[in-house]
């Protein structure tokens, strides 16, 4: 096929699946928040269900006025949001939705996307300092020093998954997941990382995750009883919109790194070769739907942190333990 | 430390997300306003009604009114003499008794401290209106809502 061809079929097929992504995973959280605490959420928008509900939303921040305070450094506070956004893009290129449903099967996948994914920090602070704002600012600092500090358990949670698949490709890791790990009676039996002894990693990441979406019980970067929104607070408009999309696209990018690193991403048991890449999609979605509702669960049950209790939990326990992980699980790859 | 029960790690966190999860899947005790009316309980406190003919112009609430909603103009009207032979009295009569709703903060101060039990409180509460200006609610308004007050508690004997 034509390079530029096959170039724009991605382009399209990736904001496509990300931002009506984005827009449905909104609604589940709108709609499980709103069950979770004894409500029906939108219910009018839309004729049934309030399904259309995050449309109107995103119509209505579009058609708010574009806003930059009289002391913003104009162009890094306008290119901030599209910072973020085209971060979170970039992770999508990777993901792997089928043996050959993947934008680019990268050898050094899994490092791609930890690199890429750390330019979001670079967004979020140039938001915080451009804005002219003190709550921006401080909100910056903390995102900054958040993201930061869980950048560490969340590498080191996936190089642990690394070291025992032996490949850097997120299709290989889910090859490694899909290989007979043992047989049974005669049936061979593949299991994902998750349940290979990688469960301390998995919780790990899945912290870190949640920590690096800045989302409760980790939003002190938007914390808004302290700091009203952050980084956010000058923002409106589109690029607010952008902001917000990104924040619920970049939740399904990570809810697909998971699901990839550790429930064995595109891979499902009983799925003949030949389907894997007309099922795969559909069980990658599962998996992704699974992740995104256990971090809408965790959002709207627990309690917000303190900053010190955030970093403490960050350099006390989950990159000491981390470490220990990858050095048990590299033992017992050698060993075994 | 001996009396600190020993605990499953992080049990309150378990038991947050398990109590969500159970929330989430119960149906959520909604009372779909527009098309289904809530039930208030009889002494909700929804609007005041006025006993016109038990208000004697006194202006206690008036003046107790935490938020100077309520304005009262009275006149003396000579009443003849209820036995004849007897002296004409004067009886004060309203003329104007209005309750400004937007100003009001529900606080029952009027109700309580009404010396003839002119003020009622009633549970209905479908009065809202476009206009702010509609929410001063006149002599009539507030007699219309007389017929809506419920019957009143038995007295408790001791």
């Amino acid at each position: 096929m034509n390079f530029w061809l096959e170039l724009i079929i991605k382009l399209v097929a990736i904001l496509g699946f990300v931002l009506t992504g984005a827009l449905v995973v909104i609604y589940a959280e709108l709609k499980a928040g709103s069950h979770m605490q004894g409500r029906i959420g939108p219910y009018y928008a839309g004729g049934r269900w309030g399904w259309a509900q995050p449309l109107a939303d995103g119509l209505k921040f579009l058609q708010k006025e574009d806003l930059s305070p009289i002391g913003a450094d104009r162009t890094v506070y306008g290119f901030a949001p599209y910072v973020v956004m085209m971060s979170t893009l970039a992770v999508f290129v990777v993901i792997p939705f089928g043996p050959d449903m993947v934008g680019r099967d990268l050898d050094l996948g899994i490092y791609f996307i930890l690199a890429i994914s750390s330019l979001s920090v670079l967004g979020i602070l140039m938001a915080g300092w451009s804005s002219a704002n003190k709550y921006s600012l401080m909100g910056g600092l903390r995102a900054a020093a958040q993201l930061i500090a869980y950048e560490l358990p969340l590498v080191l949670a996936a190089a642990a998954v690394v070291v025992q698949a032996g490949t850097m490709s997120m299709n290989g890791i889910v090859a490694a997941q899909s290989e007979t790990w043992f047989t049974v009676a005669g049936i061979d039996i593949a299991m994902p990382f998750l349940l290979k002894g990688q469960i301390i990693s998995f919780i790990i990441f899945m912290i870190a995750v949640v920590a690096e979406l800045s989302r409760i019980p980790f939003d002190m970067p938007i914390a808004e009883s302290e700091l009203t929104m952050g980084y956010l607070t000058e923002y409106s408009g589109i690029r607010f919109t952008m902001f917000f999309l990104g924040e619920y696209a970049s939740m399904i990018a990570f809810s697909a790194i998971a699901a990839t690193l550790f429930l064995g991403g595109y891979a499902a048991p009983g799925v003949p070769d030949n389907l894997a890449n007309l099922v795969g999609p559909g069980v990658m979605l599962l998996k992704i739907a699974l992740i995104v509702f256990v971090i809408i669960w965790i959002r709207w049950t627990w309690p917000r942190l303190r900053e010190d209790q955030l970093q403490r939990l960050a350099w006390f326990w989950l990159i000491p333990i981390a470490l220990a992980n990858i050095g048990v699980i590299a033992i017992f790859k050698v060993v075994f | 430390m001996s009396d600190k029960q020993i605990r499953f790690p992080f049990r309150g966190l378990w038991e947050g997300m398990w109590l969500t999860l159970k929330t989430m899947l119960k149906p959520a005790p909604v009372t779909m306003y527009p098309q289904v009316q809530e039930e208030p309980v009889p002494r909700a406190r929804g609007v005041i009604a006025l006993d016109v003919e038990a208000c004697t112009v006194c202006m206690l609430c008036a003046r107790e009114c935490p938020d100077w909603c309520i304005y009262i103009e009275g006149h003396k009207e000579e009443q003849p003499p209820s036995k004849p032979g007897g002296r004409p009295r004067a009886r004060a009569t309203l003329d104007r008794f209005d309750i400004d709703y937007s100003l009001c903060m529900y606080c029952g101060i009027c109700v309580e401290v009404c010396p003839f039990d002119a003020l009622f409180w009633t549970p209905e509460y479908e009065y809202s209106e476009p206009s702010i200006t509609n929410l001063l609610h006149d002599m009539d308004k507030l007699t219309y809502w007389l017929g809506t007050v419920p019957e009143q508690p038995k007295l408790e004997k001791s």
